[in-house]
């Protein structure tokens, strides 16, 4: 591995973004994921539809010239609610995967820069959390409260900050042996000087990396709450809830209750592990080399 | 090696007590307690005082934390008062039947993705590798419970070949039916495949260009011998550590399975508590499930170390 110093940031950025679109399959990834955001958050100030009122009267039409995916058993567009229905998924994903990552990050760097006893405690605490299946800690806590967009977050944030903390402990590990890191301290900088100055900006490659798949497994995560019947309440619009709504419908021949959604999970979900697998090539030391 | 297991096991112990503070302050962490949890939402401040009393919940809580760690290795883990059973007694008879679920699929799962992986591997960019890449990034990304249901359609419904549901007698029922679990198990493991054959891919593709496949090839041995004799072995020792941390993930899957197909093992058990708002039985899952995955990982480790020596002492500092 080449010390970070050696070469200028700026050079590494663009080494690293030339080798991000030498990658065809990572690049499909990103213009598509481009897309399905402007999707769900443009698409509904051009394709006006009404998501709060329910139309009996026009419920389960087949795709047509008005509604091109048809509508849904109250009436409502289901290309509109597509539109909507992303939001939840991509907000609650991205903030979660933000924050999960940050949080993960502090406490895996101060573990391996404390060393020690001090880590071995801190790495069992994560140890004995990760031991419990993530599906069933969210479930425990949406079984308190009904979930909303915040409780989603904070739920999906405590189970997957364990993941980033174990990693980045390790990179800490690695990092607090290194000259410009042991000298922090004969130059008389602090612990914390040392974690949040000189070994946290060492690891953004990695949490970057951790950050993107996190997206990806929040939105299959919300998904499975909607189909368990303990996700986002109606009537706020959720890939999930429409896929595991619609499957009701799956021997009444409404297919557009079913795989719009579904579709639209697979490909963003897809198009976000794509991203991630292209940006954990691109930083890695290995290529850069 | 003597070591290593005495390091290891010692560790694990230590992560066994952390869980059973974790879910004892769960336990704790509730609006108003375990009191308010089993007395419902109508209780009186004055009936949760009386129960909080009458069970040693007034008690400080370090005090209650051992009497209820004492009653736990006792193999008392509570008693749903929604159900009206000994949450032990509801375990016993859900969670024979996760490990046959999980079991099963497991071993298909590794079957089935240690060849896919190995091949892809070996023939890394061909049309082959792309095809399969497809489709275990497709199984992947898609919600494992919209895959069950749509294996229940084609199979069950279109083509009337199995039963749409598991069997949901005890095991010996489900042993003596036991085309009803073909289903949920195909749909598990095909979710966990997906990514075990990831990773059985990357892992050759990490030794086919390691030295010792170069003096392979240079000593003029046909590529499918290099892959079978030399690559193989060393391919797949990380794959057993893999599975011990694949474990709570493995489980996840069973819980949305187990809800697919009716399946009353501990996933499904665990669900119709959440519904429920049955605490006791939620966190005695949780410590069970916990429990069996710590054992899981470090039999797994246990396992990586005796098929490389060399990571002994890696293993066991980290």
């Amino acid at each position: 591995m080449s010390t970070p110093t050696q070469s200028p940031r700026r050079a590494r950025i663009a080494d690293a973004t030339a080798a991000f679109f030498d990658n065809r399959l990572a690049t499909i990834g990103l213009v598509v994921l481009v897309l399905v955001t402007l999707f769900c958050f443009v698409g509904p100030l051009i394709w006006h539809t009404d998501q709060v009122h329910t139309n009996l009267f026009g419920a389960l039409q087949p795709p047509g010239r008005e509604h091109p995916l048809g509508t849904d058993d109250l009436g409502r567009d289901v290309l509109g609610r597509l539109m909507v229905g992303g939001r939840i998924s991509l907000i609650v994903g991205v903030i979660a995967a933000v924050v999960a990552t940050t949080v993960g990050a502090l406490y895996g760097s101060l573990a391996g820069y404390a060393g020690g006893t001090i880590d071995a405690a801190m790495m069992r605490v994560v140890d004995a959390i990760i031991s419990i299946p993530t599906l069933f800690i969210i479930l425990f806590i949406a079984s308190l409260a009904p979930p909303t967009v915040t409780t989603l977050i904070v739920a999906i944030t405590v189970t997957s900050w364990l993941v980033p903390a174990r990693i980045i402990r390790g990179e800490a590990l690695t990092l607090r042996r290194l000259d410009f890191v042991r000298l922090v301290k004969t130059m008389g900088g602090g612990s914390v000087r040392a974690v949040t100055r000189h070994v946290l900006p060492n690891t953004v490659s990695t949490m970057a990396v951790n950050a993107t798949f996190q997206v990806a497994d929040a939105i299959l995560l919300i998904a499975t709450l909607s189909f368990l019947g303990l996700g986002p309440r109606p009537p706020a619009a959720n890939w999930g809830g429409m896929l595991s709504g619609g499957l009701q419908y799956e021997y009444s021949g409404y297919w557009w209750m079913i795989y719009p959604a579904g579709i639209a999970i697979i490909v963003t979900v897809m198009s976000i592990n794509l991203v991630g697998d292209g940006l954990r090539d691109a930083l890695s030391p290995k290529s850069a080399s | 090696m003597t070591g290593f297991l005495v390091r290891r096991a010692l560790q694990a112990v230590f992560v066994l007590i952390v869980v059973t503070v974790v879910v004892f302050l769960l336990l704790h962490a509730l609006p108003e307690g375990p009191a308010r949890a089993i007395l419902g939402p109508r209780a009186t401040p004055a009936m949760l005082q009386a129960f909080n009393h009458a069970n040693g919940f007034d008690r400080p809580l370090p005090v209650q934390y051992f009497r209820w760690l004492v009653r736990v290795l006792h193999g008392d883990l509570g008693f749903s008062y929604k159900r009206n059973d000994s949450v032990t007694h509801l375990l016993a008879t859900a969670v024979p039947r996760t490990l046959l679920l999980v079991g099963l699929s497991t071993v298909l799962a590794v079957l089935v993705a240690v060849p896919v992986g190995l091949l892809q591997g070996a023939r890394r960019n061909s049309a082959v590798d792309h095809t399969l890449t497809a489709v275990t990034f497709t199984l992947y990304s898609m919600p494992a419970f919209w895959l069950g249901l749509l294996l229940v359609d084609v199979f069950a419904v279109r083509l009337h070949w199995l039963p749409p549901e598991a069997p949901s007698g005890g095991i010996v029922d489900i042993l003596l039916h036991p085309s009803g679990l073909i289903l949920p198990v195909v749909t598990l493991a095909l979710v966990t495949l997906a990514s075990f054959s990831r990773y059985v891919r990357a892992s050759t593709v990490e030794q086919l260009e390691q030295d010792y496949v170069r003096t392979a090839r240079a000593k003029g041995l046909p590529p499918n011998q290099v892959v079978r004799y030399h690559v193989l072995r060393n391919a797949l020792s990380p794959v057993v550590s893999l599975l011990g941390l694949s474990l709570p993930w493995i489980l996840g899957g069973s819980l949305v399975v187990e809800a697919v197909f009716n399946f009353p093992g501990t996933g499904f058990l665990f669900w119709n508590a959440a519904q429920g708002q049955d605490y006791p039985v939620m966190l005695g899952i949780v410590l069970v499930v916990a429990v069996g995955t710590v054992i899981g990982s470090l039999l797994a480790d246990l396992g990586y170390a005796a098929l490389d020596p060399r990571l002994r002492d890696e293993v066991g500092q980290s």
